[in-house]
């Protein structure tokens, strides 16, 4: 498909496809080619951006699924363990499968609190490349 | 009976209200299928909740706990936690970097043409298996209600509402559809949590001690059994891998769920993606929590015995209504399980639409560019009517015996074992190609309808394959299948094409922004 994936960086605007495929007028911004990405992409603020986002995404992503499957895990190989009241008449089996209501909405919660200085250096990235091409947001 | 008609005509009149309010403000295809990405965060957020709480949850769950006890509630915890893998790896990236559908962001560096064809026929797969199984829910619920409607009446009912939601009023009026019966659901449901905790005396301990004395009749003979205990479901020998296989499913299938990845694009940025999938995990978690009363109330207040000769497991939410709060109470239960259907049928529908003429039709056909202004959204409105009628067809012919469950779970495996690997390695994994992609969702798809086919819920008791849910088999299967075939393969365009969806998914430069049209 050569005529979707042109080897030329700064076609005219509208001459191809928006790679995302699609239809009229663009509502994209900037227009397509004129953002040097690979440059982007090895700017020392996207790397740093990249870093802090996967330095908490990846953990994070570990330990709910460690955290989640503990449960089908516990529940269907020690069924027994599982069954002991813990609190009241209420057992561990319960009190560990509503921890993971709280589970996901702490880490959801943790992750929003992140993630407002994630939007920070995003937006400071945006102003960077946009700003030096003399558009204007 | 006709007080719940009457609450279920009002619920119909105003979201017809709304289809012809929206209807004037659904020109173009940023309108149609994106609601010119103008929905706020909490509204996204309580329209994802109501996309994703569809019959299955509230009436399904509510059965499966008052039948089964503590597994049914398993699965209220995976259909929460599995929002974490939505709002840590896919939303934003998604909303960033595609434009109406989850193909986009795998056409953005792949090759489209193959890639859409293949994203298009599983995103197709996933919608009609999971609105079948709505109108059958529908059909046998409006059977239940009404005793002189026929099945087929029911359905066809069910369908053609939906079908003018969509086909009229686009991705702005299904939006407010979800938004109102997500209300009216979290409403029905802890006045219903309410009622079952005055019973108790508002005394947990005395509910919970009720719950680990469960008593039914099998044969005449009475059983006592603790509700609180694991594997009353699934128990040996596969129980364990059971909950396991129905774990990666849950977890890893929302997330592929095209009629759930739409919602993403509705909304400005993925500032206001991410905060609206937090919305969402709030309201889907204080639902799923209080399954617990509507289920375990069922079981202790209403009983199995009477559940079973009163319509069976999926009426045991509106006949612990019945019983707690009479018959006004009932018929708002009903209503708003007809409400519940009626809007998750709609959503499935504008993103089976969406997909085919965004990807199929414009992309793969007509090589992305619109021949005539207007096209693509004649063809979604065209193709609303078609996926409406097929499966309103599908659900009658198969009739309202069939396993609703199965085709649920069918949906979220083929969910989680052919759109996600390939959805994950596109924004993550730079070496990924198209024959990656395509192996992946080509081997994903299926393997996990063929092990659904060889599974005890389609064989029975002579099942080839021992688990009900083939996500724990499949998955495996479509993610190695998607590495062999990008090792195997040529990387395709430009070099830097991956360094541009990198920057893209991470900084919004270049994203789709609101308004437009």
């Amino acid at each position: 498909m050569p005529e979707e994936t042109p080897q030329d960086l700064t076609p005219a605007p509208g001459t191809r496809p928006d790679p995302r495929g699609g239809s009229g007028p663009t509502p994209l911004h900037p227009e397509p080619g004129t953002v040097d990405w690979k440059a982007v992409a090895q700017m020392p603020e996207f790397q740093a951006l990249v870093r802090a986002k996967f330095r908490f995404i990846v953990p994070a992503t570990l330990f709910f699924i460690l955290y989640y499957f503990a449960l089908p895990v516990l529940v269907g190989y020690f069924p027994e363990l599982m069954s002991r009241p813990v609190l009241g008449p209420v057992n561990g089996a319960y009190l560990f499968a509503l921890s993971q209501f709280f589970m996901a909405w702490i880490l959801a919660a943790l992750y929003v609190k992140v993630s407002g200085k994630f939007d920070r250096q995003a937006r400071e990235i945006r102003q960077k490349v946009l700003g030096a091409k003399g558009e204007h947001r | 009976m006709t007080i719940s008609l009457i609450m279920f005509l009002v619920f119909v009149a105003v979201t017809l209200g709304i289809t012809y309010w929206s209807a004037g403000r659904s020109q173009g295809s940023a309108a149609f299928f994106t609601a010119n990405r103008s929905i706020t965060g909490w509204q996204n957020g309580l329209a994802v909740a109501g996309d994703y709480m569809s019959a299955a949850s509230f009436l399904g769950i509510a059965g499966m706990i008052a039948f089964y006890g503590y597994d049914g509630f398993m699965y209220s915890v995976g259909f929460l936690v599995a929002y974490l893998t939505v709002l840590l790896l896919v939303a934003e990236p998604l909303r960033n970097a595609g434009k109406y559908t989850m193909a986009d962001v795998l056409a953005y560096r792949l090759e489209p043409r193959p890639v859409r064809a293949m994203a298009a026929l599983s995103t197709l797969t996933v919608s009609t298996f999971y609105m079948i199984a709505q109108m059958v829910g529908a059909g046998a619920l409006v059977s239940l209600l009404l005793p002189g409607v026929p099945f087929y009446v029911a359905v066809i009912g069910v369908g053609a509402i939906m079908i003018v939601y969509v086909v009229f009023g686009g991705m702005l009026a299904t939006t407010w559809v979800q938004i109102i019966k997500a209300v009216l659901l979290m409403s029905g449901t802890f006045l219903l949590s309410v009622f079952v905790l005055a019973h108790f005396g508002f005394d947990l301990g005395r509910f919970f001690r009720a719950v680990t004395h469960v008593s039914s009749h099998n044969h005449g003979v009475e059983v006592v059994r603790n509700f609180l205990q694991p594997g009353l479901k699934y128990g040996p020998p596969y129980g364990a891998l059971d909950l396991i296989s129905l774990g990666v499913a849950l977890l890893l299938g929302t997330a592929g769920l095209p009629h759930i990845l739409v919602r993403f694009y509705t909304v400005p940025d993925a500032r206001t993606a991410r905060v609206s999938v937090v919305w969402a995990m709030v309201i889907i978690g204080l639902f799923y929590i209080m399954t617990t009363f509507l289920g375990y109330g069922a079981a202790t207040i209403v009983g199995q015995d009477y559940i079973k000769v009163h319509g069976g497991t999926n009426m045991s939410a509106p006949l612990l209504a019945q019983v707690l709060g009479g018959e006004i109470f009932f018929a708002f239960i009903s209503a708003v399980a007809f409400a519940t259907i009626l809007a998750v049928v709609a959503g499935l529908t504008i993103s089976a639409s969406t997909s085919f003429a965004h990807d199929f039709y414009t992309n793969v056909i007509h090589h992305g560019r619109e021949t005539n202004p207007g096209e693509e959204v004649r063809v979604a409105r065209i193709t609303a009517f078609v996926v409406g009628a097929v499966s309103m067809g599908i659900a009658i012919y198969l009739g309202q015996g069939v396993n609703v469950a199965f085709l649920v779970g069918l949906a979220f495996a083929v969910a989680a074992s052919a759109n996600l690997p390939a959805i994950l390695f596109s924004i993550y994994w730079r070496r990924f190609n198209t024959s990656g992609a395509l192996w992946g969702m080509g081997a994903g798809l299926v393997s996990s309808i063929v092990l659904v086919c060889l599974s005890p819920s389609v064989m029975g008791a002579k099942a080839l394959f021992p688990l009900e849910n083939p996500a724990l088999v499949s998955v495996p299967i479509g993610f190695l299948a998607s590495w062999i075939g990008t090792l195997l393969g040529k990387p395709h365009g430009r070099k830097d094409q991956f360094d541009e969806m990198h920057v893209r998914a991470h900084t919004g430069l270049g994203a789709e922004k609101a308004g437009g049209h």
